[in-house]
């Protein structure tokens, strides 16, 4: 038992060093890793681009994949660089949608063209992509989703509307999953797209956020065509093309960023309570403990999920818990920070205790309970994948997608 | 990294299962707590000759010599069986202690016994209510004898020989004591587990043999930090059976019309509990890294194993009698077994909150975390 890397492991990480250190920078020490902190600042999306061309080139972009897609590395391999480049301020998260969403999709049921055309320029960043799927009436059930394909000669139209789409204001294309067809039971009637985000008729309305700011968007369809070479995999099958787009972003789901349980301690060793340093309150002592531990919990069973890689085998059911648990530990440590700062807690900004991360997490934490599967389907996806336990009884079941009922508002 | 057992005691693992599915299914610990007999002595004698008593315990003195990786998994088992046998005073307690402390003879003399099983050992330290501060201990040994009264001694009442902790000042903390001695009147005591037996030991003038290495009140916090490992494991391997015990009732209960396990207001339960198990399992991991390696960490590790298993298996384990509804209340359903000893484990060794306090003065005084 033991935390070193193999020699190969070892070599792959210094070298993914070497590239960090000649190519971004450094997070200064006792600095905290906001959600998309840095992403709204001026020149942002090129120095990011500019970063990933430069990854890309190195060879750090889908390390693991499979070397037909542009990869030829180990999923250890993978798992290394992500360790290190965590340590840099870069913004690869805006990419990833395209490179670890899309292009495993593209690649598992596109046409070669299809994998030729769009696979490399995503790596690159030369083409930003976001992801069309949610839907109003289509949430944690994504298969009641309501947008409409119809194929007119080579072509299809597309009418409808999707929620939730990061980045679709700046992105070259997305994937869409649209009903093709409405008279068969609601899985089967689905076709999946790449959508041109040029293509006339689409219309993105930003959405504002608990936190002010709007990193995700309405997007309107009207009339909008879409090639038949466009579509990926057979028609009615978009719901096994979106599953294979679902499986990756729930195994690529990190860590919630934001303050840990480092954070409050520094915390707790800068604020007085009413008998003294927070530190050394027996009550305040308990609460650090229990997140300590929860905290090592996390870690240490990601260090199981990455010895699974390490073995080259594939991570237990253990991984399965981690988003849930990070983002709910984020919100309560976040809310326990505040509390300590008391009466002055209300205000934000970077001369706040510890940077005002911990105001900054209250208004940003919701979404990382959310996004990616709440927690709610997360706990189902544990009970029936892990546990075995029996699905819910569905109301839905075999009724063409027509006449189940809804609760969207018309 | 390689963040695993290695794969020799992966298979100790799987043999122990089964060999533990056999012979301590829970008709066993029903058994200890149906009569008067105060543990499985067959079951205790068959653990012994297989070795497990002696797994860490070198060669040279007579154990196998598969070093603490190997109790961590037979502990997990052992606590998934909810075994009736003294396996924690005797290993990771009273061996612990003389391989740590003891002086080469003694450790010539107590280890080959304690390792074959012939003789079973254990330790005793509370004296009142409260936390296990060694600091606070009253006892002292004079002239090389020992008066006073412990508490709620783990199989006090079957030990041979006892490690009992004293407040040492200059000189030892830790004393080896013959059970059998006069001057030592036992009293079984009942308790909330009554499948381990526990018994007040009042000790008059009894002799009492120092474990030279035990200088210092620090000792006997390091003994409960090697300890508080395996206990980690059998916590985990306890929790893990009431989870597989509630999954299994929730997919075959019926009601309105449906399995209960598909009522997602169960699901979540059962999935709650599955996270604190994995996330008790992945801590006692690391502890058992720290053993094994005997690594400066070792305080923190423990503490983190110690206290996400005591809370795992008090959730999991009262929640494993919620999901049974009212049947789970009954003696008759094994419920209670994981429940008793969830609890009796989790005070075994000093409760949750004074492990909580040590692992946040632990974490300021290594400064670790700030630096982080």
């Amino acid at each position: 038992m033991d935390f070193e890397d193999t020699p190969e492991e070892a070599e792959f990480r210094a070298k993914a060093r070497a590239f960090l250190d000649a190519n971004a920078e450094r997070r200064k020490p006792g600095a905290v890793e906001g959600y998309r902190r840095g992403q709204d600042a001026p020149g942002a999306m090129e120095r990011a681009k500019d970063f990933q061309r430069r990854k890309y080139e190195a060879g750090f972009v889908g390390i693991h994949w499979p070397v037909e897609w542009g990869g030829g590395g180990t999923p250890i391999q993978h798992v290394i660089y992500n360790q290190e480049e965590a340590k840099y301020d870069v913004l690869s998260s805006i990419f990833s949608i395209g490179i670890y969403l899309a292009q495993p999709t593209i690649c598992t049921w596109g046409t070669p063209e299809q994998r030729e055309r769009f696979v490399r320029p995503a790596m690159r960043a030369d083409e930003v992509w976001c992801q069309l799927f949610s839907e109003p009436g289509g949430g944690s059930d994504l298969a009641a989703l309501r947008t409409r394909a119809e194929k007119q000669g080579d072509e299809w139209i597309i009418n409808g509307q999707k929620i939730w789409n990061s980045g679709a204001h700046y992105s070259d294309f997305g994937i869409l999953v649209a009903r093709s067809n409405p008279d068969v039971p609601k899985h089967e009637g689905l076709t999946f797209f790449i959508l041109d985000m040029k293509t006339p008729g689409i219309e993105i309305r930003p959405i504002r956020q608990i936190s002010g700011s709007s990193h995700f968007n309405e997007v309107f369809f009207t009339n909008v065509r879409i090639p038949d070479s466009r579509r990926v995999g057979p028609v009615g099958a978009g719901w096994k093309v979106a599953l294979t787009t679902l499986m990756n972003e729930r195994h690529g789901m990190r860590d919630a960023p934001g303050p840990d349980v480092a954070e409050l301690f520094r915390l707790a060793q800068a604020v007085e309570l009413e008998n003294g340093l927070a530190i050394d309150d027996s009550a305040v002592q308990e609460k650090l403990a229990e997140f300590y531990v929860r905290s090592q919990g996390l870690k240490y069973t990601k260090f199981r999920g990455i010895t699974a890689l390490s073995k080259g085998q594939t991570p237990g059911p253990e991984s399965s818990i981690i988003k849930v648990v990070a983002a709910n530990k984020l919100q309560d440590i976040l809310s326990y920070g505040l509390d300590m700062i008391g009466m002055a807690g209300p205000a934000m900004g970077e001369e706040m205790p510890v940077g005002g991360i911990f105001e900054e997490a209250l208004l940003y934490s919701p979404a990382l309970r959310l996004a990616g599967g709440t927690d709610e389907i997360m706990k189902n996806i544990i009970a029936e994948r892990v546990l075995g336990l029996p699905q819910d009884p569905r109301a839905d079941k075999g009724l063409p997608f027509r006449d189940i009922p809804t609760g969207a508002r018309k | 990294m390689n963040f695993d057992f290695p794969d020799e005691l992966i298979q100790l693992r799987d043999q122990a299962r089964r060999f533990l599915t056999d012979r301590c299914p829970p008709a066993v610990p029903r058994r200890i707590l149906d009569t008067p007999e105060p543990y499985a002595a067959d079951l205790w004698r068959a653990v012994a000759e297989m070795g497990w008593a002696g797994a860490a315990i070198p060669e040279e003195y007579g154990g196998v010599g598969l070093g603490r990786l190997a109790v961590c998994v037979l502990a997990e088992e052992l606590g998934r069986a909810v075994a009736p046998v003294p396996f924690s005073s005797s290993v990771y307690l009273a061996t612990e202690a003389i391989m740590l402390f003891g002086s080469e003879k003694q450790k010539q003399h107590w280890l080959p016994k304690l390792a074959s099983g012939e003789i079973i050992g254990t330790f005793a330290m509370a004296e009142q209510p409260g936390a296990a501060d060694p600091s606070k201990l009253l006892h002292s040994v004079a002239s090389g004898r020992l008066t006073g009264t412990k508490l709620a001694v783990p199989d006090g009442d079957i030990a041979d020989i006892a490690v009992v902790a004293v407040n040492g000042g200059r000189n030892a903390w830790l004393h080896l004591v013959d059970l059998k001695a006069p001057g030592v009147s036992r009293e079984t005591v009942t308790t909330i587990d009554p499948t381990r037996s526990h018994a007040r030991l009042d000790l008059t003038a009894v002799p009492a043999e120092p474990l030279p290495g035990s200088t210092g009140a620090a000792t006997i916090r390091t003994l409960l930090d090697y300890a508080a490992v395996p206990m980690a494991f059998e916590q985990v391997g306890g929790a893990q059976a009431a989870l597989d015990m509630a999954t299994a009732y929730a997919k075959e209960r019926y009601a309105f019309g449906r399995p209960i396990g598909s009522f997602q207001g169960i699901k979540h339960k059962l999935a709650d509990m599955y996270i604190q198990v994995e996330l008790a399992r992945s801590n006692a991991y690391y502890g058992a890294w720290a053993v094994h390696t005997g690594a400066a960490e070792l305080p923190v590790a423990a503490s983190v194993a110690r206290i996400a298993a005591s809370e795992a298996g008090w959730f999991v384990t009262k929640e494993n009698i919620q999901t049974h509804g009212g049947m789970g209340f009954t003696w008759q359903m094994d419920c209670h077994l994981y429940y008793r000893r969830a609890r009796l484990l989790s005070l075994a060794l000093g409760g949750t909150c004074e492990w909580k306090h040590r692992l946040v003065n632990e974490l300021r005084t290594r400064n670790e975390l700030i630096a982080a």
